[in-house]
C-alpha cells in the first residue's frame, strides 16, 4: 500500500493542481502566442487583459446571482463567461484602435509595441483597479468538491485522501474544449489558414488577398475570449486578485517561450512545463518520500526545493535555461 | 558622298540651280527591323520612370510588354534594374513616369494587391511560399480570393505539377528548392491569373532542376497564359522567350524575339559570354 500512498499524496498535492494550473498557463500562454505571430510583438498587456476580462465576468456573476440565477452545482461564472468575453473583446478592440493601428499604419518597429503595450498594461491595470478594487474577490459557488478527501479515504481505505475539486475538473475540461475549437478553427477553416498564412509570411498573405486589417480584428477577438477564460478558470480555482493576475505575466511569457513564441502547440506544452515545474519544486515531497523511501533513508527535512514565496524563481530559471540553450523554445516558434 | 546623281550638285556651284545652305536636318530615325508591338500588348508597362521612395530614379524610359499567349523575358546583367522592372509593372515601384495597362485597361493607379485581383499572378523571387503551411493550403490560400470552388483549379496545377500532388499534405517549407518554386507558381495559378509574372523563379536551383523548371513553365504557357519572366540564366531564357528585353542601368537596350537576340552579335557578347 505504500506506494499507492504514495502516488495519492503525489496526486493530491502536485498532479492534479499542477494540472490545472498548466491548463490556465497554457490558455494564457496561446493567448500571447497568438499576438506574437500575428501582430509581431509582446503583449505585456495580457496579464491586465486577463483581470479585465475576469473582473467583467464576476460584476456579470454577482448579478446573475442577485438575480437568483445559478448554474447547479457548476458556478454560476460559467455562464456569465460570454459576457466578460464580450467586455475584454471590446476592450482589445479599442485599444487596437486607439494604439496600435496608428503604430501599424507607421510600420513601427516590433519594440515600440512592446513599449506601447507596457502603458497600455498600466491603463488596464488601474481600470480593473478603478472598478473593482485590489482586494481579494471571490466568485466561485456551486458543489465544491467531486471527491473530498475524507469520502476517498472511506472508499480505498488509504491512509491518504485524495480531494478534487469541482473548479479543477472545470479547469481542464474547458481547457481541452477551448483549445479543441481554436487548433479546428486554426487548420480547418479558411480565416483561420489566413491567419496561420499571415502569420507565416505577410507580404505574400499581402498578395494572396488576404485583409490584414481583418485578421487583426479576429486575433484580438480570440486572444480577448482566450485571456478571459484563462482569468476566469484561474480565478475559480484560486481567488481573483488584480495584483495576482499581473504577476502571472511571468509565468505565461515564461511558458509562451519555453513552448517557442509563435507555436500554440508550444505555448500548451510549454504552459504545463512551466506549471509541473513550479509545484513540484515548491512541494514539500517529505510525505512521498516516506513512502517510498525505506526507514533508515527517510528525509528528516521537508524535501522543499524552493519556498512557495519564490515560485517565480523557478519561470524565471527556466526561462533563462531555454533562452541560453535553446532559444527558439521546445517547438521551434520564431527566434526569440 | 551620295550615289545618287540627282542629288549631287558635281561641284556645280551655281545659285540658280542648286540652292544653297545645310538642307533639310530633320532625319527620320532608321526604323527597327524587329520591333515590340505594344499597342496591342496584353500587359504592358509604358515607359516607366521611376524609384524606390524618393530616391534616385532606377528605371529610365523602360518599356516591358507581353503579347497573349507568349512568353516575355527580362535579362541584363547585375544591377541592370531587371527585378525593378517587373516590381513597378506590378505597382511595388513608385513611378514618376509612364503607365501600366492591362488588357487595354490602365492599371497604374492600382495597388499590388488589387491587381491580383484584377487578373495578375505575381512570384517574388524570395519567401514566395508559406514555409509553415502544407502544399495545399500554400494552393488554397492563393485562392483566397476566390469564392467559388477551387478544386478544379487544384487539380489543374497538381496535373501542371504532379510532384506536389504526392506532397500536398506535407509543409512546403520541407520541400526541395525546385519544389518550393512549383509551389510557389502553383499559389500564383490557383487566382486563374489572365498573367503570370515569375521573378528569377530559377535562382538558386541546380541545372538539371532549372531544365525541369523552365519546361514547366513552357507548359503554362501553353495553356494560354501570357507569362512575363525576370532571369539570371539569360541563355536558356532567351531559347524560350517569344520576346527579350535586355536592360542596361534601367534602360531598354535591346529588344526583339528571344532568337533575334540571341543572334545578335552585340548582345551575345556583352550578355551571354561570346
Amino acid at each position: 500500500m505504500e506506494p499507492l500512498n504514495a502516488l495519492v499524496v503525489l496526486a493530491n498535492f502536485v498532479l492534479i493542481p499542477a494540472t490545472a494550473y498548466g491548463a490556465q498557463l497554457a490558455l494564457g500562454a496561446l493567448g500571447v502566442t497568438l499576438i506574437y505571430g500575428i501582430l509581431r510583438f509582446s503583449n505585456f498587456a495580457h496579464g491586465d487583459t486577463m483581470a479585465f476580462g475576469t473582473m467583467a465576468v464576476i460584476l456579470a456573476t454577482w448579478g446573475l446571482q442577485s438575480l437568483g440565477v445559478g448554474f447547479g452545482v457548476l458556478p454560476t461564472a460559467l455562464l456569465a463567461l460570454p459576457v466578460g468575453i464580450a467586455v475584454a473583446a471590446a476592450l482589445t478592440l479599442g485599444t487596437d484602435r486607439l494604439v496600435y493601428r496608428f503604430y501599424r499604419g507607421r510600420r513601427a518597429a516590433p519594440v515600440i509595441f512592446v513599449i506601447a503595450s507596457l502603458g497600455v498594461m498600466f491603463v488596464y491595470n488601474g481600470l480593473t483597479r478603478f472598478v473593482i478594487g485590489t482586494d481579494d474577490q471571490r466568485f466561485e459557488d456551486g458543489e465544491r468538491f467531486i471527491i473530498t478527501a475524507r469520502e476517498f479515504r472511506e472508499m480505498t481505505g488509504l491512509a491518504e485522501g485524495l480531494a478534487l475539486r469541482t473548479t479543477q475538473v472545470i479547469t481542464i475540461v474547458v481547457a481541452v474544449i477551448v483549445v479543441t475549437a481554436l487548433f479546428w478553427f486554426l487548420n480547418r477553416t479558411r480565416t483561420g489558414k489566413s491567419m496561420r498564412a499571415y502569420s507565416d509570411n505577410e507580404d505574400l498573405a499581402l498578395l494572396s488577398g488576404i485583409d490584414p486589417e481583418r485578421v487583426v480584428v479576429i486575433t484580438w477577438l480570440i486572444v480577448a475570449a482566450l485571456a478571459t477564460v484563462a482569468g476566469t478558470l484561474y480565478g475559480l480555482d484560486k481567488s481573483f486578485k488584480p495584483f495576482t493576475y499581473f504577476q502571472l505575466l511571468l509565468p505565461i511569457f515564461a511558458a509562451a517561450i519555453v513552448g517557442g513564441l509563435g507555436s500554440p502547440l508550444g505555448a500548451i506544452a510549454g504552459g504545463f512545463v512551466i506549471a509541473f515545474a513550479e509545484v513540484t519544486i515548491t512541494y514539500p515531497l517529505k510525505r512521498v518520500l516516506g513512502y517510498l523511501m525505506p526507514e533508515s533513508l527517510e528525509p528528516d527535512g521537508l524535501v522543499q526545493l524552493l519556498s512557495t514565496d519564490y515560485k517565480f524563481a523557478v519561470s524565471f530559471a527556466i526561462l533563462l535555461i531555454v533562452l541560453l540553450f535553446r532559444p527558439t523554445g521546445l517547438f521551434a516558434g520564431k527566434a526569440v | 558622298m551620295s550615289q545618287n546623281p540627282y542629288a549631287d550638285d558635281r561641284g556645280n556651284k551655281d545659285a540658280s540651280i542648286t540652292k544653297p545652305g545645310p538642307g533639310p536636318t530633320l532625319h527620320r530615325g532608321a526604323i527597327p527591323a524587329e520591333r515590340p508591338e505594344t499597342q496591342s500588348a496584353f500587359l504592358i508597362g509604358d515607359q516607366m520612370t521611376g524609384g524606390y521612395g524618393g530616391g534616385a530614379d532606377i528605371l529610365h524610359d523602360c518599356t516591358i510588354a507581353v503579347d497573349a499567349g507568349e512568353i516575355a523575358v527580362i535579362v541584363g546583367p547585375n544591377g541592370a534594374g531587371k527585378s525593378t522592372a517587373m516590381k513597378a509593372v506590378f505597382g511595388m515601384l513608385d513611378l514618376r513616369k509612364g503607365s501600366v495597362r492591362l488588357d487595354g485597361q490602365d492599371i497604374t493607379a492600382l495597388s499590388p494587391q488589387d491587381r491580383v485581383k484584377a487578373g495578375m499572378g505575381f512570384v517574388p523571387q524570395n519567401n514566395n511560399i508559406f514555409t509553415s503551411m502544407t502544399v495545399e493550403e500554400n494552393l488554397e490560400m492563393g485562392a483566397f480570393i476566390r469564392r467559388d470552388d477551387i478544386r478544379s483549379t487544384m487539380e489543374q496545377v497538381y496535373d501542371l505539377f504532379p510532384i506536389l500532388r504526392d506532397k500536398r499534405r506535407q509543409p512546403a517549407g520541407e520541400l526541395s528548392g525546385g519544389q518550393r518554386q512549383q509551389v510557389a507558381v502553383g499559389r500564383a495559378l490557383m487566382t486563374k491569373p489572365k498573367v503570370l509574372m515569375l521573378d528569377e523563379p530559377t535562382a538558386g536551383v541546380s541545372p538539371i532542376v532549372m531544365d525541369e523548371l523552365f519546361d514547366r513553365i513552357i507548359e503554362v504557357s501553353r495553356t494560354g497564359i501570357p507569362i512575363l519572366m525576370v532571369e539570371q540564366n539569360a541563355r536558356q531564357a532567351l531559347n524560350i522567350a517569344d520576346k527579350g528585353y535586355v536592360l542596361v542601368q534601367g534602360r531598354n537596350a535591346y529588344t526583339g524575339t528571344g532568337k533575334a537576340l540571341m543572334e545578335d552579335d552585340e548582345v551575345r557578347r556583352s550578355f551571354l559570354g561570346g
